[in-house]
């Protein structure tokens, strides 16, 4: 009787269990992708840059050695625009260098684009073939990196920076990294 | 106006399900008559109501009301009519009440064929059913309200997505409804039981017929989805191992597990909490999956838009109904007792087994799919759990049950003799060493076709040693003819659902078994004139055309199919369609069918640099896919069939009084054992 | 709850004149298709000619390939079906390092190195997956376990009736006491309806 009584109680439990994963669940965004990259050396890329803007964002030599922010982007992207404003706020607060990487976009759309709502970067490359976004683990645009002076990747943002997420954690975590 | 009208009716039909939830319960704790019998007309005045909100809505979708979000989001005055009535269902709101509406459904079906009943068992039953529509109804009300406007109206809908405007898809949601919701008669019959303490053979022949019928609905509407998917998205695949197709797929599993189990339960009053619990799990895997489709924990292809609220509601919905029917179970189950011993080895036994291989593969789909949220929530990484891992572990539990369920009809009741039933079932044997011998040597006598060969020979095995039950049955040519047919007539037609059902599986698996191993592809540009080779067949591309539909534009090409020696087999159109409210395209795949294998065509893009003319086209030989749809359509027949046999009409027999206020389950002189049950039990 | 993102359509790769194909992305916003099975939305225009490779023995191991990688912008979907532009990207990629020489397993623990596990349909062997790989074979022996107790508690009590216990007569007493009648049915009787 009593094992009885145990084992008639092991289904409650498992689906007691089961909700616990649910209410987790939940709280998770199924589609978020933590980097795999992460505390691993920025990879090895050489990008063009955008004709007839400097400075271009080459190759990781030229991002070494300070801490910076590396953000992937696209005339394309509408959740990009929506960031726009912030990316701004943060290039004239100039506490770091924020730079550009354009993936699967011709290079003359991102200079419209540039053009028309404004330019917050420092240097811009670009990627045409996705090629370069795929070796640094993009799913999709806006995805930001904070690269440390030693070129290792210490974050990764996804989606478009908030107001919230810049003070938060950004900038929070940019300014330890410029200390130590 | 007609909206509010649909708004107030849901909400009327709160107050009638608080009421039926209620009222019906308490009495039949009292042993109040008046009490309990008010289920009888808060059952037909839910059904009412719902009714009413329902044909509101499909009324505004029928004249494009777009000053209601819903219709506005979902529906477009281009559309043709059909889908402006499917559209109803195509959105998440719209599906919500037609579930509602179904469960409300069957609540009237409870009181309209259940006179017969018990009236506590009844009541419990019907205030069970209304508390469930008042879950919903709350959810529905608090975060999807269907009927709410938007001022000022807009001018013109956005559309329906394009995808679902095809027949097959109109109606595959309603179907699985039917099916999910099905599920909620055993379920809330499985409550009352629990709160009765009893669980008898009247029970269960009151349970079968109403899970056999959601099951039916359960396999079509699978059957239909998965045939949608084959002929609409272009590549001629059939099952994905999608998070929203396993969400129907294991409410399947166990649902046909226990429609086995119910079987022992009446026959032979046993496995009775065991039962009890399937009905259980079977319902709360139909909320799991709406919960899954509906919160956005899973990504699948086919989530809805998903809303955080809508998912914190309906799991506290699930949470509640199945901690507070997991607790019951708890606390009542160790109370029932059981009846009937068996030996392993008997027709019980393999129907036991039966239910250990579908529950494992039930609970192993269920694992593949809830994986990476468990990953993800003890934050082990992300992982992705995808076909090449259920196809891994999903088919080895298939062969045993595959081999056993040739076997299980042929043993008796308590004890069996299994090697006798293998001899009884050599010719099977060897139909299945047959094909498994000339499947191997047809496909080339490779390695890589032992398993496809196996398969085969499995299906072989399965559909001849279903036939040798049907012959022993009726003595043929082992009796005279008139005998036979005597007998084939004499047979309960639950015997012929189950060999319908059973040789259907098998021509399923063959179809399964067939079209994984020799389907073939070919992705191609052509320019008008080209021809190309497949399968023993010529394709030769005539050129594309542009054409206009009512409110899509499409490309259209022209092939010609041709056999071996240059003879015109079919012409084929396949087509790729933009439609104008959506920026979307679909695919209209052309399809020649032999009946027993598809020729499958579809255009693609233009490819002006390979010349004028020229289109991408891919061609699919499709072997042995009918048999997917036969094999499914027999299985729901044998369903109706068996549904249709005159024991399950008649309903349940009134308990006997002695027994009705015991606390302890299944007497021995059990009420199923009537002259009726004697005759179906061989 | 859910941090602030933007939803999938907005993001999730590149758009152009391609936006509206993309199953995963663009669908799962407007996606109805409530408690609708079926695998994949959208039209397949997956791989494409001229993604294709010459070398017939390749391209196949490519499509195999594929067909273990999920797309990850899509939804569920690998990248040998998908037709997300990300997904045409990978596929690309697959069949560039599969040029380069590389072996099936070398192509798959390229992406693994930059999207995770998480790009593979069928998860890899290890601690974190022991569960999902097990779970299948230790329910089967859970069941067979249940089963087999079940048979054998139902012989011990088919063989003999086990004395009542010193609670069990009390009870017995009580009733017969109480209702000589026939409170007592003949439930405990073992065997039941034979």
């Amino acid at each position: 009787m009593r094992t009885r009584r145990l084992v008639s109680l092991l289904p409650l439990l498992v689906v007691a269990i089961l909700i616990g994963f649910f209410i987790v669940g939940l709280t998770k965004d199924p589609r978020e992708l933590p980097t795999v990259l992460l505390d691993r050396p920025v990879p090895d890329f050489s990008l063009p840059g955008l004709p007839g803007r400097d400075p271009a964002l080459t190759d990781p030599a030229a991002i070494q050695g300070e801490v910076v922010l590396v953000n992937f982007f696209g005339s394309w992207c509408v959740a990009c625009l929506q960031e726009h404003a912030m990316l701004k706020r943060i290039q004239a607060e100039g506490l770091v260098p924020l730079h550009g990487i354009a993936f699967k976009d011709q290079p003359e759309d991102t200079l419209r684009w540039l053009g028309r709502h404004g330019d917050p970067y420092d240097a811009v490359g670009y990627d045409t073939t996705n090629r370069i976004a795929i070796e640094f683990g993009i799913t999709g645009a806006p995805e930001t990196f904070v690269i440390d002076k030693d070129g290792v990747i210490r974050h990764k943002h996804v989606g478009p920076i908030s107001e919230e997420a810049w003070t938060n954690t950004l900038r929070p975590l940019i300014e330890d990294l410029q200390k130590g | 106006m007609i909206p509010e009208i649909g708004h107030f009716a849901l909400t009327l039909a709160l107050c009638v399900a608080m009421v039926q939830a209620i009222f019906p319960m308490v009495g039949a704790q009292r042993g109040d008559l008046a009490l309990m019998n008010l289920s009888r007309p808060a059952s037909v005045a839910l059904f009412l109501t719902i009714a009413v909100a329902f044909a509101a809505l499909t009324h505004s979708f029928i004249v494009s009301d777009f000053s209601v979000s819903n219709v506005y989001l979902n529906s477009h005055t281009d559309k043709p009519l059909l889908y402006k009535i499917t559209g109803v269902w195509g959105n998440h709101e719209g599906s919500l009440l037609l579930w509602i509406l179904i469960l409300a459904v069957f609540g009237l079906a409870v009181t309209l064929f259940g006179r017969n009943l018990p009236p506590g068992l009844r009541s419990r039953a019907l205030s069970v059913q209304a508390m469930i529509v008042v879950g919903f109804l709350l959810f529905i009300l608090f975060t999807s309200n269907p009927f709410e406007r938007i001022d000022p109206a807009p001018l013109n809908g956005r559309g329906l997505n394009p995808l679902l405007q095809d027949p097959g898809l109109a109606f595959h949601p309603p179907m699985l409804y039917l099916g999910y919701v099905g599920f909620s008669m055993a379920f809330s019959f499985a409550i009352a039981a629990l709160i009765e303490g009893r669980v008898d053979a009247a029970w269960a022949r009151w349970v079968r017929p109403w899970t056999l019928l959601a099951w039916i609905f359960l396999t079509l509407g699978i059957a239909l989805g998965s045939w949608w998917a084959y002929y609409e998205l272009g590549w001629g695949g059939w099952w994905y191992w999608d998070p929203v197709e396993n969400a129907s797929f294991i409410p399947w599993l166990s649902g046909t597990a226990l429609l086995h189990s119910a079987i022992v339960v009446e026959k032979r009053d046993t496995l009775k909490s065991w039962t009890i619990l399937l009905a259980i799990v079977t319902f709360s895997l139909s909320l799991l999956g709406t919960f899954l489709v509906r919160s956005g924990v899973i990504t699948s292809v086919h989530a809805f838009a998903t809303d955080p609220t809508r998912g914190v509601f309906i799991l506290a919905l699930l949470a509640i109904t199945v901690v507070g029917s997991f607790s019951l179970y708890a606390w009542r189950a160790p109370q029932m007792k059981s009846g009937g011993v068996f030996a392993p080895v008997s027709r019980e036994g393999a129907l036991l087994l039966n239910n250990v291989l579908l529950s494992t593969a039930a609970a192993t789909v269920l694992l593949g799919t809830l994986y990476p949220l468990f990953a993800d929530a003890l934050e082990l990484g992300k992982v992705s759990v995808g076909p090449p891992f259920f196809n891994a572990v999903f088919v080895p539990l298939m062969i045993p049950m595959l081999i056993v369920m040739a076997l299980a009809p042929m043993l008796a009741w308590k004890r069996g003799d299994a090697l006798g039933a293998a001899k009884r079932l050599w010719l099977a044997l060897v139909a299945a060493a047959g094909v498994f011998a000339a499947t191997y040597i047809l496909a080339g006598g490779s390695f890589v076709h032992v398993g496809a060969a196996f398969g085969m020979g499995l299906g072989a095995w399965l559909l001849i040693g279903t036939l040798i039950e049907w012959a022993e049955r009726v003595h043929l040519f082992r009796a005279a003819p008139g005998v036979s047919l005597k007998r084939a007539t004499g047979l309960p037609r639950s015997a012929y659902g189950m060999t319908l059902a059973h040789a259907g599986t098998a021509i399923l698996v063959m179809g399964v078994v067939g079209n994984t191993a020799w389907k073939s592809e070919s992705i191609q540009v052509m320019k008008p004139g080209d021809t190309l080779d497949m399968a023993g067949h010529v394709y030769r591309f005539e050129g594309a055309e542009r054409v206009e539909g009512p409110n899509y534009d499409a490309i259209r090409g022209h092939l010609t199919l041709m056999d071996g020696e240059g003879r015109v087999v079919a012409r084929m159109d396949p087509e790729k369609r933009s439609y104008n409210t959506r920026t979307m395209d679909t695919t209209e795949a052309a399809i020649h069918t032999t009946f027993l294998h598809d020729h499958y065509a579809v255009i693609g893009d233009p490819s002006p640099e390979q010349g004028p003319g020229a289109f991408v086209t891919r061609f699919y030989y499709e072997p042995f896919v009918p048999l997917l749809w036969y094999g499914a359509l027999m299985m729901g027949l044998g369903g109706v069939v068996s549904l249709s046999d005159r024991r399950h009409r008649i309903g349940a027999p009134a308990r006997k009084p002695a027994l009705a206020s015991t606390m302890v389950a299944g007497g021995g002189t059990g009420t199923g054992s009537g002259p009726a049950t004697e005759g179906a039990a061989r | 709850m859910r941090r602030g993102r933007p939803e999938p359509a907005m993001r999730a790769g590149p758009a152009g004149r391609k936006q509206g194909r993309r199953r995963g992305a663009g669908l799962a916003a407007a996606l109805l298709v409530g408690a609708l099975m079926l695998g994949a939305g959208g039209p397949a225009a997956a791989v494409q000619p001229d993604e294709m490779l010459d070398d017939p023995a390749l391209e196949q191991r490519a499509r195999e390939i594929s067909r273990d990688l999920r797309c990850v912008v899509c939804q569920n979907e690998s990248i040998d079906e998908s037709n997300a532009d990300m997904a045409r990207d990978m596929r690309i990629l697959v069949r560039d390092r599969l040029l380069e020489g590389d072996s099936n397993q070398d192509v798959k623990q390229y992406l693994v190195d930059r999207y995770g596990d998480y790009v593979l349909l069928k998860p890899p062997f290890k601690p974190t997956t022991y569960v999902l790989w097990f779970g299948p074979a230790l329910i089967l022996l859970g069941g067979v376990a249940a089963a087999y107790g079940f048979y054998r508690h139902r012989a011990t009590q088919a063989a003999a009736p086990p004395p009542l216990s010193a609670d069990e007569q009390a009870r017995l007493n009580a009733l017969l006491d109480d209702d000589p009648a026939g409170g007592r049915s003949d439930d405990h009787k073992p065997g039941g309806a034979a």
